[in-house]
């Protein structure tokens, strides 16, 4: 510790932590000097717990991993799991799928514009953007049956399909959120006691951000142009026009400004899916219970970045081993780093600006070069090495 | 006679802490949406506080992890007399989906007296609304 420096602890519990996690913040007067982070609060052991589910309950189970981006992860482990059992998704399927995932793309973000505002003191953005969230929590309820973990997926599809009215009532959505998102954008950018809390603040350079692996709208921000929707599709997104919102700025503003924009990219994205929508079966028919062994991999883009799910089966009806790289755990490291040199007073904002969801990240690791049991750690060289190979051999992609 | 005041103050405006103790997000965010406009808790004088010495009701949401058991006590302990515990959600209930994981306790009860569950996975806002109610109207009932 150098000289002159308080720690202040910050958590489990604390009014700006929507989720128990702690932090020691190091400060020199009202300037933060450093920030260590401990999680594990919310660990609960789900990665076990899906080692003696079946892979239909591993869905009810992997739902739960975080509330907010609950259609992410099974969207991320179903693709998984189809591509074990190299299953065809009918179109139909894939459509609904990316219907559901830019709604709560919307609903997330809607909430994270609520949060932010409410951190720096601007409860009335709070209020509006939580009111305007419940017109898609509401057409969620209606297409899923639920508000929050919607359970429409299942292997080989989805679970129920959409009906004529209620693509009328999104095309209606839409259209009003777009509106709203205008005006949202503007006080984004205009409204001066809300830029003079968020501009310069949590500075995160392009360098360090790729340096530290952030991910979505965090790298984004911070003019890093990454999305795994373009980057390494999936689903029908080859078959969508959409743009990855950048923005040069590197602080809080610009996180904003590029998840307000990527509001409106969604809202365009869900008319051309109702409009390409073909007709046709919504899942595979007969879907085998055991799935053959092997691995597999998906990445999927989160509302917080990329999430990725490593399937191993071992031919049985359960997965031998089911691995959640949620988006949270890239960002964490880099959101710390960045409130360094900013003050106390900026903490609660430039945390909350990464949108943390400790839910998804929480876990527990114990192993390091344990040679007895024959387990080799491999540096971060070799990793992007074996990575770059693996993209040359199997996706034709030249770095 | 100053009882029956105080009593009166509490079921009129309850002030509540939100604690999330090891849940996936779902339950913070109904809570959190039951208390804005659309729903709007507030106008039953709810109001959402950020500490524990000022709160009448603790509102736990989630499964008790190992590593959140002991917090969990000492918030509780941290709060006025009589205090009220309210468990939103199946996992605050009963430990829900993640009972039987390895890190997970059980429901909110396994460490805290709880006097209200409102059960859901996650618990619609019309659920909070209604057992918020329910609890309040208990109090009123016990003070008269």
């Amino acid at each position: 510790m150098a000289e002159n420096t308080i720690k202040i602890p910050v958590g489990p519990q604390h009014p700006f932590l929507k989720e128990p996690c702690k932090f020691e913040f190091e400060i020199k007067g009202e300037e933060i000097c450093g920030a260590t982070i401990r999680m594990g609060y919310n660990h609960r052991g789900m990665e076990k717990a899906c080692e003696d589910r079946n892979y239909y309950q591993c869905l009810y189970l992997l739902e739960r991993i975080c509330g907010i981006c609950s259609h992410s992860h099974t969207t991320a482990f179903v693709q998984a799991v189809e591509n074990l059992l190299e299953l065809e998704v009918p179109k139909r399927g894939l459509y609904l799928r990316a219907l559901v995932c830019e709604l709560e793309r919307l609903h997330s973000h809607l909430l994270w514009l609520g949060v932010a505002a409410h951190e720096v003191g601007f409860d009335t953005l709070f209020m509006y953007t939580w009111r305007d969230r419940e017109l898609v929590m509401n057409i969620l309820e209606e297409i899923s049956g639920n508000r929050v973990n919607y359970a429409i997926n299942t292997v080989g599809g989805v679970r129920r399909d959409i009906t004529a009215d209620q693509r009328k009532k999104l095309l209606e959505i839409s259209t009003v959120l777009k509106e709203r998102l205008a005006y949202y954008a503007n006080i984004g950018t205009n409204e001066p006691s809300f830029i003079a809390r968020i501009q310069g603040v949590g500075k995160m350079s392009r360098e360090r951000a790729i340096e530290k692996c952030a991910v979505g709208p965090f790298a984004r921000a911070s003019n890093v142009d990454i999305d795994v929707r373009r980057d390494d599709p999936y689903g029908i997104y080859p078959e969508l026009e959409f743009k990855v919102i950048t923005s040069e700025s590197c602080d809080i503003l610009g996180r904003v400004v590029v998840r307000v924009l990527e509001m409106v990219e969604s809202c365009k994205m869900i008319e051309q899916i109702l409009q390409k929508m073909p007709e046709g079966e919504i899942a595979v028919q007969k879907v085998p219970r055991r799935v053959p062994a092997g691995t597999a991999v998906s990445r999927y883009e989160a509302p917080r970045g990329e999430d990725v799910h490593f399937v191993r089966s071992n031919g049985t009806d359960k997965p031998e081993r089911v691995k959640v790289r949620a988006p949270t755990l890239c960002n964490l490291e880099a959101a710390a780093e960045s409130v360094v040199g900013s003050y106390v007073a900026d903490i609660p904002i430039a945390i909350a600006s990464i949108d943390p969801c400790f839910s998804c990240t929480d876990r527990m690791t114990v192993l390091l070069n344990d040679n007895r049991r024959g387990v080799r750690v491999a540096t971060w060289e070799e990793l992007r090495r074996h990575g770059v190979d693996w993209y040359r051999q199997n996706k034709g992609i030249r770095f | 006679m100053f009882k029956k005041l105080v009593t009166w103050a509490r079921v009129k405006s309850p002030w509540i802490l939100h604690f999330n103790s090891g849940a996936c997000n779902a339950c913070d965010i109904e809570i959190l949406a039951s208390l804005m406009p659309h729903y709007d808790l507030e106008r039953f004088g709810v109001m959402l506080k950020a500490s524990p010495r000022h709160a009448d009701v603790l509102v736990c949401s989630g499964s008790v992890t190992k590593q959140i058991a002991p917090r969990l006590k000492r918030i509780y302990e941290q709060m006025p007399d009589p205090k009220f515990v309210v468990a939103v959600g199946a996992c605050a209930c009963s430990g829900g989906a993640f009972r039987g994981c390895y890190n997970v306790l059980g429901g909110i009860d396994s460490v805290i007296p709880v006097s209200a569950y409102i059960p859901g996975c996650p618990v619609k806002p019309e659920a909070i609304i209604d057992g918020v109610a329910k609890l309040l109207a208990q109090l009123d009932k016990e003070s008269a």
